[in-house]
């Protein structure tokens, strides 16, 4: 088990450093011409190159990388080039926001999928029939959509939510609950209907194994055995399709705190990028991976005490 | 290129698709959707009542009016107009993604899928990496190098979208490379690219097709969402960059906001609708074999019907005395049916009119080959029969109370306290999530009501009865670390831990190697021994029934042919089929002739093929 787990962490840090690697060759790859843009289309040549001098952009990337590196791995990602600030703080400021809406979409999303998916495999007829295809339109309609029509119902018109902003969740929980529970919804939508559809369909197939009969010969309820054993083997495949929709809802958050305006990773992620301000750009693309390897590791431990052979191989 | 030979199949299958789709009722609504949607994108300079990005001051924010069907946005252009020239650049956009996503995907599957190799290994790490980020803030770090230009957005997101076609067709070649006929092919000397342009370019086609409805959605969703951020080029309409107006607006103009939204929900729901209803075709013109089954289902239980009225023959109780271990009735079971309700509201009829007895201590075999309904009658009275089967008529009387007509949660008490039973194939038996010990103790103290502890020590001595030599480690390991004959072990311990009065046990020796079937016949018949069990031996040989069995009910078709004493069967058998089985042993049985001689072959033929059914 410990040598299962080391050898994720391993790959977890490997994805880490690769994916901040090639997005810092690809984001400053272009030194130049950043500095250009900084400084305005009407500068003189010499106004870039002083720009470019003074954010360090003359000298041979590698170099840059290198001093990038050594300085993230103290926690130090530099400063943002328009404001000053200091991107790490910036970055783990708004973390709480982001964190707040994906894991929350993720935990709700997970429970209520399972929920669903287990009626519609037990059950089937039209219950099934409903769950398909009520997802086929939570999985086609862009979450963004959903999160527009979110706030013009039941912000704007009902008026049971405020339609903007944030308190954190130390200040106040009710607050904090009731600022995120309509951009949670907005995210959670589609992420059910994909990973309904998974786990009904893994559901179907435990139910059909052999073992369930056998169980249930010994005295054990349909129930007991489908919550207890049927859904413990259908869970592989549920987390899996869940890590690649954690993703999914990192992404969307972006544009749902955009609509909600919560200063998350997302807001200042959208600024940053139409500013040009690249060391920002790449504090959030350190942070997001950083997100992205930390829950893949959860969910890797996950299905190690899911199934046990995930952890010998 | 390869996305050329993709557009290219042959003539005859691609109209047959699209033929079938508009059959299809969801198919033929989304196809016409998109291409309303498609068309007015392409007439949009006809159509267009106004230039798209003619600002006026006097029509801000204006509502509805002749001029303006749909009203203008906050900067006087015309909202109509933009919906229809947006779709130009929108579908585009999405176009070029799809385009590049199918080139970079279908290529790199092809060749990492028929090749392998480094190239194999390599653009399976890449396609992992591209996917462990999230599609829009690798965007939003391109927007903020290469500036806001939709349509290089649109290759990144074609790229960071290939992974989706890299697998699908990765896993098709892979799946296809082995086949004969690739093989085939590529001994009688075809070039690789002939190989993979004719036979593994027509097995990818489909899904590549299907996947690419649902690409296409994601494509102009992302759009959307980015121009929406305010981050794409603002000299040109977007559905996204109309959205973004209108949210900004929303308070102002809560109509602004709808049109985009409404043109956006309909389009990426018609696609994802498409893909579904070109999956279905494909299945269903891929399903022909289910309905054979059907109709040989059908006949099957006409058969069954006709021949129900036929009387078993039953052979007299043996004289009293002979055996003494033989107790009063456990379990008798009359005029038992069973059905399974067919979709179009009939029933197939698989068991019928069966009945059957035993006795306290006594082991009663049910003979017969598959789908002779042995197996639907042993899951009957445990009531446990696949989804769809029921118990149609007929009586399950076992100790006193009709087992027929109990309801499932006293059912629940029956199963593994009072009847128990032991499983054909051992390892796909037990669960392969929990240790040999946790499934042992679950059931156990769930009918027992005993503690974990008391659980644990009778678990162990179970397995120490059954012989397993190590029985703390077999305890402690999952099922997949022991072999075949001591899963078998481990389930007959489990079937006898809450000491049953009636064991069923469905071919326990069919799936072993012959050495383990004897070790575990005997095992059974120890246990039988001790606990004064009553047993049905669910077989199809009659070697195994001489060996173990008091009793024996043959079964052919659905129905009861024979039962009677064994050794009266043995000596006496009167019905044709039991004759042929007993027949079928071929220990004792005189050396078959040589195959040149044609005769003995002949008459055995038969009987062959009825013993050796199951594998």
């Amino acid at each position: 088990m410990y040598r299962f787990v080391l050898r994720r962490l391993l790959s977890g840090v490997l994805l880490l450093f690769v994916i901040t690697t090639v997005a810092y060759l690809l984001l400053y790859a272009g030194g130049g011409d950043i500095a250009r843009r900084i400084v305005g289309p009407t500068a003189s040549q010499a106004q870039v190159t002083l720009k470019a001098s003074q954010l360090g952009l003359n000298r041979p990337l590698v170099v840059q990388y290198w001093d990038w590196l050594t300085h993230a791995l103290t926690g130090d990602l530099g400063r943002s080039w328009f404001n000053g600030q200091l991107v790490a703080t910036g970055v783990t400021s708004r973390l709480s926001v982001t964190l707040s809406l994906v894991l929350g979409a993720t935990i709700i999303a997970a429970v209520i999928s399972v929920v669903i998916a287990v009626l519609a495999a037990v059950r089937r007829g039209w219950v099934d029939r409903v769950v398909q295809f009520v997802g086929v339109l939570g999985f086609a309609i862009p979450g963004f959509l959903i999160a527009l029509g979110l706030v013009s119902l039941f912000a704007l018109n009902l008026k049971w939510f405020k339609a903007t902003g944030y308190v954190p969740i130390t200040t106040s929980f009710g607050g904090w609950a009731a600022t995120v529970t309509l951009p949670i919804i907005a995210l959670s939508i589609g992420c059910i209907a994909s990973v309904v559809q998974q786990v009904r369909g893994s559901l179907i197939d435990a139910l059909r194994q052999d073992y369930v009969r056998t169980l249930r010969a010994r005295g054990l309820t349909f129930n007991r055995v489908v919550y207890r054993h049927v859904l413990r083997n259908a869970g592989g495949p549920a987390l899996a399709v869940l890590a690649v929709q954690f993703i999914g809802l990192l992404g969307g958050a972006v544009i749902v705190e955009q609509i909600f305006a919560l200063p998350g990773l997302g807001q200042i992620a959208v600024a940053a990028t139409s500013q040009g301000d690249i060391p920002v750009v790449m504090g959030v693309v350190v942070a997001t991976a950083a997100i992205v390897v930390i829950v893949n590791l959860i969910i890797d431990l996950a299905q190690g005490w899911l199934n046990p052979k995930v952890r010998l191989s | 290129m390869i996305d050329t030979s993709i557009a290219l199949p042959t003539q005859a299958d691609k109209v047959s698709l699209f033929r079938k789709l508009l059959t299809n009722p969801t198919g033929a609504a989304s196809m016409l959707v998109l291409a309303l949607v498609a068309l007015a994108a392409v007439l949009a300079p006809v159509l267009a009542t106004h230039d798209p990005s003619l600002a006026s001051l006097q029509s801000v924010l204006a509502k509805s009016s002749p001029d303006h069907v749909l009203g203008a946005d906050s900067a006087g252009r015309d909202v109509f107009s933009r919906l229809l020239f947006a779709g130009q650049f929108s579908l585009a956009g999405a176009l070029l993604a799809l385009v590049v996503a199918v080139a970079i995907g279908v290529t790199g599957g092809l060749v990492a899928g028929y090749y392998g190799g480094w190239f194999d290994s390599m653009s399976s790490w890449l396609t992992g990496l591209l996917m462990a980020m999230p599609g829009i803030v690798i965007l939003l770090a391109a927007r903020a190098v290469v500036g806001p230009s939709m349509w290089l957005s649109m290759m990144i997101f074609g790229v960071l979208l290939s992974p989706a076609y890299f697998r699908l067709v990765y896993a098709c070649v892979t799946a296809v490379r082995n086949e004969l006929y690739v093989d085939a092919a590529r001994v009688s000397g075809l070039s690789d690219f002939r190989i993979i342009g004719r036979h593994i370019l027509t097995v990818v086609r489909a899904p590549v097709i299907i996947q690419s409805a649902m690409v296409l959605g994601i494509a102009i969703a992302i759009q959307a969402g980015l121009e929406f951020l305010g981050l794409g080029d603002l000299n040109i309409p977007t559905w996204g960059s109309m959205l973004n107006d209108g949210f900004i607006n929303l308070y102002k103009a809560p109509t602004l906001v709808l049109w985009p939204s409404l043109v956006l929900g309909v389009v990426c729901i018609a696609l994802t609708l498409l893909a579904n209803a070109m999956r279905d075709e494909l299945e269903r013109s891929r399903g022909p074999v289910k309905r054979r089954r059907k109709g040989a289902a059908a006949v099957d239980s006409a058969e069954a019907a006709a021949k129900r009225g036929e009387p078993a023959v039953v052979h007299p109780e043996a004289p009293a005395g002979e055996d003494n271990t033989v107790g009063e009735i456990l379990l008798a079971v009359t005029d038992l049916g069973v059905g399974y309700d067919q979709p179009d509201g009939s029933t197939t009829h698989v068991v019928n009119h069966v009945g059957l007895t035993v006795r306290r201590g006594e082991v009663h075999g049910l003979v017969g080959e598959s789908g002779s309904g042995k197996t639907q009658t042993a899951f009957s009275i445990l009531r446990l029969l696949p989804q769809g089967g029921r118990v149609t008529g007929g009586s399950i009387i076992f100790d006193g109370t009709d087992l027929a007509r109990l309801s499932e949660k006293d059912m629940t008490k029956v199963r593994g306290k009072r009847i128990a039973y032991i499983p054909q194939e051992p390892m796909s038996n037990l669960d392969a999530a929990f240790t040999i010990g946790s499934q042992l103790m679950e059931p156990m103290r769930v009918c027992l009501g005993i503690s974990k502890a008391e659980a644990r020590k009778r678990a162990l001595a179970l397995l120490a009865k059954v012989g397993i030599p190590n029985p703390q480690r077999t305890f402690n390991a999952y099922p997949h670390e022991i072999s075949g004959g001591m899963a078998q072990r481990v389930l007959i311990a489990g079937a006898v831990s809450c000491e049953p009065d009636l064991l069923i046990a469905d071919e326990p020796t069919t799936a072993l190697d012959v050495t383990v079937q004897a070790e575990v016949l005997d095992l059974l018949r120890e246990l039988q021994d001790e606990l004064k069990m009553g047993v049905i031996l669910v077989t199809h040989n009659f070697g195994v029934v001489a060996d173990l069995c008091d009793r024996v009910t043959v079964m052919q078709t659905g129905r009861v042919v024979e039962t009677g004493p064994v050794r009266t069967i043995f000596k006496n058998a009167r019905h044709p089929y039991t004759k042929r089985l007993l027949e079928a042993i071929l220990e004792d049985a005189p050396p078959r002739g040589p195959l040149s001689t044609g005769a003995p072959l002949a008459s055995s033929a038969p009987l062959t093929s009825l013993t050796g059914v199951k594998p």
